[in-house]
């Protein structure tokens, strides 16, 4: 499988994640290499075999739904990079 | 012998007994610190002025006859642990001036126990790398050799710990980031079966993968460091509701009869003479302590690093969808409204591994790709865990490596991420398993590093690895040999 630069472009664009010219080249070239060495996987015969998404085999966790105290506004807004009153403040979103 | 070359178990017999204060103890730790970290730069933040308050405090309660098992000990964390009022960086620019606003449960789990903290370690950045070179703080050296990495993830942790700059550390474990680096720093690590502690608080990375565990100075301090961190937490749905038994109890059984197997994927060609020869030293201590020595078969294990890089790349992509300027960490300025005040402060705020990791996971989730990449993975993952499964049903612990080489030079693999991903291949497939493990010292290199060995370890079954771990220490010397700084 190999990655072109519009790969890159889609799946940064899909990661909100802006990248350089450089990186976007270094990228192209790095996860092409990443995604040739991982197509080993496609070797392996899984027709059947059950995805592990958890290695500790475990039922639903459930817990009894009793009310706590949170954080607390104050705290909660305290690494906020720009705030107003009890409010996180970002760009206008709204024209 | 210096005050910061004790153990937990030493120092905590001394201040109960009044021998030491926490202050005196406190103090030594940090001039140490401020004596050595110039070259090793373990240390993100050092927290001296609070550490002192705590150590007056705990000097206090000793004195009201109230000496818990950490009472008054100094010890560090990885800068991945959240902890009340510091500064939590995870190493990235994007957490800066993250003032974290609660405990971790590991932490806040030490701090009952009377921990001091000396401060925050340096890391890979978000926990992704093996060598602590990505890290927005710099790189950490490792203090057997300053021109060689410590290893990473928790290269700090374990950098610390060589340095005698902390009683014991706190480090994270999602593809050998606690074994690796304790290995190449010459301490014990421990990683504990998925679900043995709780991840509260902690930044996650790989939330299927991630473990917290304890790295120190020999095997009972990291038996004794377990038994506080483990246990469940109703705060952490993944940790699992068993009884933490006292892993101390186990360190003095011997090791008569027990079988030990040697997967036979992993004593490859290729594997580092000093490394082989390690093993075979240490194959032949526990023969002659009496245990069985026996041939198994993991026959995935070619493909455990191919299945990581998806499982976990997958996993960050999500976990680290969170760091988007807005309700805390890195904002980019001069952003042309919402969507673009995400994409600035991200490409600003993350480094080149982490975007790498970003790019990688997004692209095994997409549209698509989702059933050829992660769902594979996860398929492919079953059949490593019942390799693990297979192995335990004729052996009761597997030895192994933990790295194919000791340290590698700084900046030796930072320009091919695939050879920096394959250094792993050792500690990967434990992670996957979801069974511990544990590192231990088992020689030095002829370029004068320490080499590691592995112990792996049934589901739960720390106390069966630290009980052999324990009695590779008592009847060999690597442990004592420290870096000379």
């Amino acid at each position: 499988m190999s990655i072109n630069r519009t790969d890159i472009d889609y799946i940064s664009n899909l990661a909100r994640l802006a990248l350089t010219e450089n990186e976007k080249e270094l990228f192209t070239e790095q996860m092409g290499a990443i995604l040739m060495y991982v197509e080993k996987l496609n070797k392996l015969d899984t027709e059947g075999i059950c995805p592990t998404s958890h290695a500790v085999p475990m039922e639903n966790a459930f817990r009894d739904d009793i009310p706590a105290t949170s954080i607390g506004i104050e705290r909660a807004l305290a690494n906020a990079p720009d705030r107003h009153e009890t409010y996180f403040r970002v760009p206008q979103v709204i024209e | 012998m210096e005050l910061y070359e004790k153990t937990i178990n030493e120092l905590h017999l001394m201040l109960k007994s009044r021998q030491v204060s926490s202050t005196e103890l406190t103090r030594a730790m940090l001039s140490r610190i401020e004596a050595t970290d110039p070259d090793v730069n373990a240390f993100i933040t050092v927290t001296a002025e609070q550490a002192l308050k705590d150590a007056e405090m705990a000097d206090q309660s000793i004195s009201r006859g109230d000496c818990k098992l950490l009472t008054g000990i100094p010890v560090a964390l990885k800068d991945i642990f959240l902890t009340a009022g510091v500064r939590t960086t995870c190493a990235s620019r994007i957490l800066h001036n993250f003032v974290a606003p609660y405990d971790s449960t590991a932490w806040a789990r030490m701090k009952e126990q009377g921990a001091v903290l000396l401060g925050k370690l340096n890391q890979d950045e978000f926990a992704m790398g093996s060598s602590c070179e990505n890290s927005a703080f710099g790189v950490t050296r490792n203090p057997w050799n300053f021109s060689h990495i410590p290893g990473g993830s928790s290269g700090g942790s374990a950098a610390a710990i060589a340095a005698q700059q902390a009683v014991a550390t706190l480090g994270t474990d999602t593809g050998g980031s606690i074994r690796q680096p304790a290995s190449h720093c010459g301490c014990v690590g421990l990683k504990p079966t998925y679900g043995r502690v709780s991840r509260y608080g902690v930044i996650a990375y790989a939330s299927s993968l991630d473990q917290v565990g304890p790295i120190t100075r020999d095997v009972t301090d990291s038996a004794l460091l377990l038994g506080v961190i483990a246990g469940y937490d109703t705060k952490d749905s993944t940790s699992v509701d068993m009884p933490v038994p006292d892993y101390a109890l186990a360190l003095g059984r011997d090791i008569k009869g027990m079988k030990i197997g040697l997967p036979r994927e992993y004593f490859i060609e290729g594997l580092d003479p000093d490394v082989q020869k390690a093993m075979d030293q240490a194959i032949a201590t526990f023969r002659s302590l009496g245990a069985e020595i026996v041939d198994v078969s993991l026959p995935h294990t070619d493909y455990a690093v191919a299945t990581y890089y998806l499982i976990a790349t997958a996993e960050a992509s999500s976990n680290l969808a969170r760091y988007d300027g807005i309700r805390f960490g890195h904002r980019a300025e001069n952003a042309d409204g919402l969507i673009d005040l995400m994409f600035k402060s991200r490409e600003e705020g993350f480094g080149t591994e982490v975007k790498r990791r970003i790019m990688l996971g997004t692209y095994a989730l997409s549209s698509g790709y989702y059933d050829a990449y992660y769902l594979k993975a996860q398929k492919v993952r079953t059949l490593i865990r019942q390799d693990f499964m297979d192995a335990f049903s004729k052996a009761d612990i597997l030895l192994t490596p933990v790295a194919p080489t000791p340290a590698f030079r700084i900046g030796e693999k930072t320009a091919e991420p695939l050879q920096m991903y394959l250094s792993d291949i050792f500690t990967i497939p434990v992670n996957l398993a979801g069974i511990c493990g544990i590192s231990i010292q088992a020689g030095v290199s002829s370029q004068g590093l320490p080499i590691g060995l592995q112990l792996l370890g049934r589901p739960f079954g720390e106390e069966t690895i630290l009980q052999v771990a324990a009695n590779f220490q008592k009847n060999t010397n690597w442990h004592t040999i420290k870096a000379a700084l």
